[in-house]
């Protein structure tokens, strides 16, 4: 069973309707008990990382995610989600994550060049930096995924396995173990996007 | 490279899609969820449903359609049409939308903008602007094309975008149903202005229109297009494969 991690950040139905379309058996829940229980997590988030890291310290449920982590659970971040895991974050200040992945969190103002939008919104294609990464099984190079952000990973060499183009190389998917996130959203990149969430689903249970 | 959208606009009214020719006549077309599905098959980067109706009637949208399609279809969906108080966000995104589109009821609350782009971000929140040329100048329309605001369509987009409009999707009300082409020289106006990414709606009856479009006004993001998806006379893979050969950056 796959455990949603409800934080009480971001509309989850979709995630949910997703994860359901690939046949898996899915809960959304802030139960420390049923996240304990689950065999895989998703780390779900939109907004602000502050607001965001700190809602997940407040409930309690950083602790568990990060303990369920360390014990070797498979767990996907999507969107702030994956960005969550990573030691801190320079959105609206400097705001720690759950150090379970090395790099930091910076925005794209700066780093891409000014005629490009921000955020990067819309589809773009994934550059794959380890091709057999059990994530990507069924993916092929150029295969688009849709993206809505404005910050990135970087710094995150030991754990990066996708990028996308967008004037720099932007970090798309990310992988330490069984630590892993998307910075776009499966859920909302078709079949694309799907089998992504079902080579997760596939993935060997700690 | 982030590729151009080709989005399939659904006018849903009484559960049904239905597309007008400026805004007048209105046929049926088909049950939402199956054309949702279609298009989402035949490679549509995203979907709009607007509820037409529902600004003039005060009709609430269909959430159980809604909340039908976006469980079986997993591409963006912006949903508009009556969208008025934050409540009304909170009603279609929790459907399973990913963004709401605002028009009358910014023109009549502008602070909707701005509450909305706090509280859900302003990826969230899209300007749709029904706009015509009066006496040299755009004016912006309220009430699904019919009211002249006087509202200068530029001076609107740019306080719309101040305001945390994160999409401004452009409807030109003179082009619209013509299917000559999109509004080039409207929607050029607005790329100076601002800055976030444009939509344009209004006017295609062909894939050269939309190859037009893209290789004139390179910054749009977007095209949004309906009875000719609807009617099938164009075909959405064959589009993209048109706009491909063009050099345009499409997903496949």
């Amino acid at each position: 069973m796959i455990a949603i991690v409800d934080y009480g950040v971001g509309n989850l139905f979709s995630l949910q309707s997703s994860l359901k379309a690939i046949g898996a058996q899915v809960t959304v829940t802030g139960d420390p008990n049923i996240l304990r229980q689950a065999d895989k997590l998703i780390l779900p988030g939109v907004g602000a990382f502050g607001d965001a890291a700190k809602q997940l310290r407040e409930t309690g449920l950083a602790q568990v995610v990060y303990n369920e982590a360390k014990k070797g659970k498979p767990i996907l971040g999507i969107c702030l989600g994956m960005q969550l895991p990573f030691e801190k974050s320079y959105e609206y200040g400097e705001h720690p994550g759950l150090g379970l992945l090395q790099g930091e969190i910076i925005p794209m103002a700066g780093q891409i060049p000014r005629r490009l939008k921000i955020p990067h919104i819309g589809w773009n294609a994934l550059i794959l930096k380890q091709k057999n990464h059990p994530l990507f099984r069924y993916i092929q190079p150029g295969d688009c995924v849709y993206f809505v952000h404005s910050y990135y990973a970087a710094h995150c060499e030991t754990s990066l396995i996708a990028t996308a183009e967008y004037g720099i190389e932007l970090t798309a998917a990310a992988a330490y173990e069984n630590i892993m996130g998307c910075q776009f959203h499966p859920e909302k990149s078709g079949s694309v996007g799907l089998n992504i969430l079902k080579a997760f689903h596939e993935f060997p249970k700690s | 490279m982030i590729t151009k959208r080709i989005i399939p606009c659904l006018d849903v009214k009484d559960g049904r899609v239905v597309k007008g020719v400026n805004f007048a006549g209105i046929t049926d077309v088909s049950h939402p969820v199956k054309l949702a599905k279609f298009y989402s098959d035949a490679g549509a980067d995203e979907l709009v449903f607007y509820d037409i109706t529902a600004s003039v009637e005060e009709r609430n949208l269909f959430t159980e359609i809604l909340t039908e399609v976006a469980a079986s279809i997993f591409i963006p969906l912006t949903v508009g049409g009556g969208i008025r108080t934050l409540g009304d966000f909170d009603r279609v995104l929790k459907c399973g939308a990913d963004k709401v589109s605002v028009n009358s009821g910014a023109l009549q609350n502008p602070n909707l903008i701005k509450e909305a782009a706090q509280r859900y971000g302003n990826q969230c929140v899209v300007l749709s602007v029904d706009a015509k040329r009066v006496q040299g100048a755009y004016h912006v329309f309220a009430k699904g094309g019919r009211e002249d605001t006087g509202l200068d369509l530029l001076d609107w987009v740019r306080r719309g975008v101040d305001a945390g409009a994160g999409e401004i999707v452009l409807n030109s009300i003179d082009t619209d149903g013509v299917k000559r082409g999109f509004d080039l020289e409207m929607l050029k106006a607005v790329c100076e202005v601002v800055s976030v990414p444009i939509i344009a709606s209004g006017g295609a009856g062909s894939i050269e229109d939309f190859i037009t479009l893209f290789q004139t006004l390179p910054q749009v993001d977007a095209g949004l297009a309906a009875s000719i998806f609807h009617f099938g006379e164009i075909a959405i893979p064959d589009l993209k494969q048109a706009l491909a050969e063009q050099g345009i950056i499409v997903r496949r």
